[in-house]
């Protein structure tokens, strides 16, 4: 649908994932240098200029099993380990808190608001680091350009390329269980109180006028509901007051973030028909990302020295049970990637790879069909 | 004035769509067709008047003969001209056009779609019969593409291409109260909120063109004359169609809408939106004096959910029914929450 849409679920996604690593960081009380370390170069790789590029070109959306590698490898962009259950359990909590805030946005135009949000959060992360503050600027400037422009039809075709995305998706998350924004069986509270959108009046009123354009009668009708008149809007510049909660980190307070896997929808006809034909294009998309990914300025993150696991759960044991007992189909099939014939066909792309220093030969292995990109990237 | 019905069940959720839900009534054999999209996917349920019989069928968007990855459907809607009804399916590559029961596709149009990928996306959205025997449908470039429908049989053809809006086609109605005065044919509506008031014809004649206040117009019905359109902001609008006067604006819902429905021959309107809300109106027109009223009468909450379609079932709006996004098929200790299609029908006064 929208070709603009990557972009926004990106950087939303991203957001929300630095909260929640923010917060276990905080948590395990991981050192403050290396929790900084980690989400420096998380933040770092996230803003890669040259991966940007590639993310803000016209393109359909992601699969969700593409998506959910991109975030694995950002996820280990650094010295930080996360195990199988803490890598799913993280994107379950990042994928139903950016859902939320899709659907509870008022206007569609109001997910560049969260977007914002979400940016601001990042620019305070990192507002001791001048080099990555540069980077993030460099951004804002780029969503400004992109989206304020945009009608109010365009943004409303976003949100539903999104809601497409997250469609079906009932995990139950234990904050807002607690906060009451979501119901037992995983549905979103939808309020039918509070502020209407800005540029919408309260329900309630019929005008009807003359051929001449003069009001004849006014007509009230209750509207089922408590709403009052809008709120002043948010700012769509890169300072401002953004007005809405949405987006906003909600890790703040310190509590445990939980999903509970039980009670979620079993019919998964759905998932295998909207997969149904893989795409190779998007794999190959998908390979140059994560290679871009790849290419970071840092030492090298398999350090063991330095390196340490953080952990979703309370307890290991937790984690260790939450990695059996998922249920099948909510697990995500991790893509593996691998390097086709067609990427050293590709100028431009064997251009960039170019760039890396890869030794060995780049034949096939005898093990598999093609080279496994990631895992050569793994060993240098 | 409406009590819930029993749920129809389809195999998936509707996805947050204009205009998402398609209904047919088939009164000879005493079942209605019901279509919903999901994603490539729309979704049949044939539901026996009686309730107690529910057949399902679903329908892929790919393309014939190509095996490329199946693309997004924008909208699925019956068409009802005067020898046949077809289903139109519009998505990401093109239209398809079905027998009304979905059993054999009769049509394929492809779209113009670049090489790469634009900034601009490419869809067909917005479906209208318009009778004798054209079908229209409109595409994400603004443009209205006219197809000339024969009685039976496959030789459907592209008549003309309407170039009049600029930007993307949201919906498009056609004039449906069977009235043989009336000028105007179809009515299309597009993202900057501008309405175009057509003639039908070997040439489809431009009466007039209503603009726009820069908010998307999401939904629209022309019936007697008058254009109703469902807004963006939550208002609808009413105007005379050749004349483009305004004849009423209601403040009518909290959110984006994202349905209209009208019943013909009682002149009840139905709008719902992303607010949760249903509400039936009833329209009034008093030709001596030129004039139109819209009273409100009813509102139905479905809690928690972002409606997407809303349909009355039969021509006097006796019943009306509704889809919502995520709204599908799973186990749920309450069964209304179970249900995909809900239901209601007018409750009748002892």
């Amino acid at each position: 649908m929208s070709s603009r849409t990557l972009p926004l679920l990106f950087i939303n996604l991203g957001g929300e994932m630095l909260y929640i690593l923010d917060q276990r960081l905080r948590a395990q009380n991981i050192p403050a240098d290396k929790a900084k370390k980690v989400m420096n170069d998380i933040i770092t790789t996230m803003f890669n200029k040259k991966f940007l590029e590639e993310l803000f070109k016209p393109q359909e959306l992601y699969s969700k099993k593409a998506l959910r590698t991109v975030f694995d490898r950002l996820a280990h962009a650094s010295i930080m380990r996360l195990n199988q259950a803490s890598m799913d359990k993280l994107y379950d909590l990042m994928t139903m808190a950016f859902k939320y805030q899709v659907l509870l946005c008022p206007r569609p135009k109001d997910i560049l608001l969260v977007s914002f949000n979400h940016m601001d959060a990042i620019k305070d992360f990192v507002k001791d680091t001048p080099s990555i503050l540069g980077q993030v600027d460099e951004t804002y400037q780029q969503l400004i350009e992109m989206y304020t422009p945009m009608c109010s039809g365009e943004f409303q075709l976003i949100r539903q390329t999104l809601l497409i995305f997250f469609q079906d998706m009932h995990i139950r998350v234990s904050i807002f269980l607690k906060d009451k924004v979501q119901n037992s069986n995983g549905r979103f509270v939808l309020p039918i109180s509070g502020p209407v959108p800005h540029g919408t009046q309260v329900p309630g009123l019929i005008r009807m006028f003359s051929c001449t354009g003069e009001e004849v009668n006014r007509l009230k009708f209750t509207n089922g509901g408590n709403y009052a008149a809008a709120t002043r809007e948010g700012s769509f510049e890169i300072f401002g007051d953004r007005v809405t909660k949405l987006g906003t980190n909600m890790y703040s307070v310190s509590r445990p973030v939980e999903t509970h896997m039980s009670g979620t929808s079993k019919s998964s006809a759905q998932k295998t028909k909207v997969n149904a034909a893989p795409n190779p294009l998007a794999k190959e998309e998908l390979n140059l990302l994560a290679k871009l990914m790849g290419r970071l300025e840092e030492p090298n993150p398999g350090n063991a020295d330095s390196g340490f696991r953080v952990n979703l759960f309370a307890t290991d044991e937790e984690e260790e049970e939450a990695l059996i007992s998922r249920p099948d189909e909510l697990s995500y099939g991790v893509l593996k990637i691998q390097a086709t014939k067609d990427l050293q066909a590709n100028a431009e792309l064997a251009k960039i790879m170019g760039e890396f220093t890869v030794s060995g030969d780049q034949s096939p292995s005898a093990s598999s069909k093609g080279d496994d990109l990631l895992a050569m990237m793994d060993g240098l | 004035m409406y009590h819930k019905e029993k749920s129809i069940p389809i195999k998936n959720s509707a996805s947050a769509l204009y205009n998402n839900l398609g209904v047919l009534r088939i009164a000879p054999r005493r079942l209605t067709y019901f279509t919903v999209v999901h994603a490539n996917v729309v979704n049949m349920v044939s539901a026996s008047w009686d309730g107690l019989n529910y057949s399902h069928r679903q329908l892929q968007s790919k393309e014939p003969n190509v095996a490329t990855s199946a693309s997004l459907i924008m909208q699925a809607a019956f068409c009802s001209l005067q020898s046949r009804e077809l289903l139109v399916v519009t998505s990401q590559k093109g239209i398809q056009m079905y027998e009304s029961d979905g059993s054999i596709m009769v049509y394929w149009h492809a779209l113009d779609t670049p090489e790469t990928t634009t900034a601009q996306a490419v869809f067909a959205r917005g479906i209208s019969a318009v009778p004798e025997n054209y079908i229209c449908v409109g595409v994400s470039s603004g443009s209205i593409l006219v197809f000339d429908v024969p009685s039976k049989g496959t030789n459907i053809s592209l008549s003309e291409v309407l170039d009049e809006h600029k930007e993307s086609i949201t919906d498009m109605a056609s004039e449906c109260s069977g009235s043989q005065e009336c000028i105007a044919d179809l009515v299309s509506a597009d993202d900057g909120g501008n309405l175009c008031v057509w003639k039908s014809g070997e040439e489809f004649q431009l009466l007039h063109k209503i603009h726009g206040f820069d908010m998307s117009c999401s939904s629209v019905k022309l019936w007697k004359g008058t254009v109703v359109a469902g807004y963006g902001t939550g208002q609808i609008r009413l105007y005379e169609a050749v004349t483009g006067i305004l004849h009423a604006e209601v403040n009518a819902h909290a959110r984006w809408i994202n349905s209209l429905d009208i019943a013909p021959f009682s002149g009840l309107l139905l709008s719902a939106g992303e607010d949760s809300l249903v509400r039936v109106w009833l329209l009034n027109l008093t030709p001596e004096t030129n004039s139109v009223e819209i009273a409100h009468l009813h509102n139905e909450c479905v809690t928690d959910t972002q409606i997407c379609g809303a349909k009355f079932c039969d021509s006097d709006g006796y019943a009306f029914a509704v889809t919502g996004y995520d709204l599908g098929c799973h186990e749920s200790p309450l069964p209304r929450v179970g249900a995909a299609g809900a239901g209601w029908r007018e409750t009748v006064q002892d």
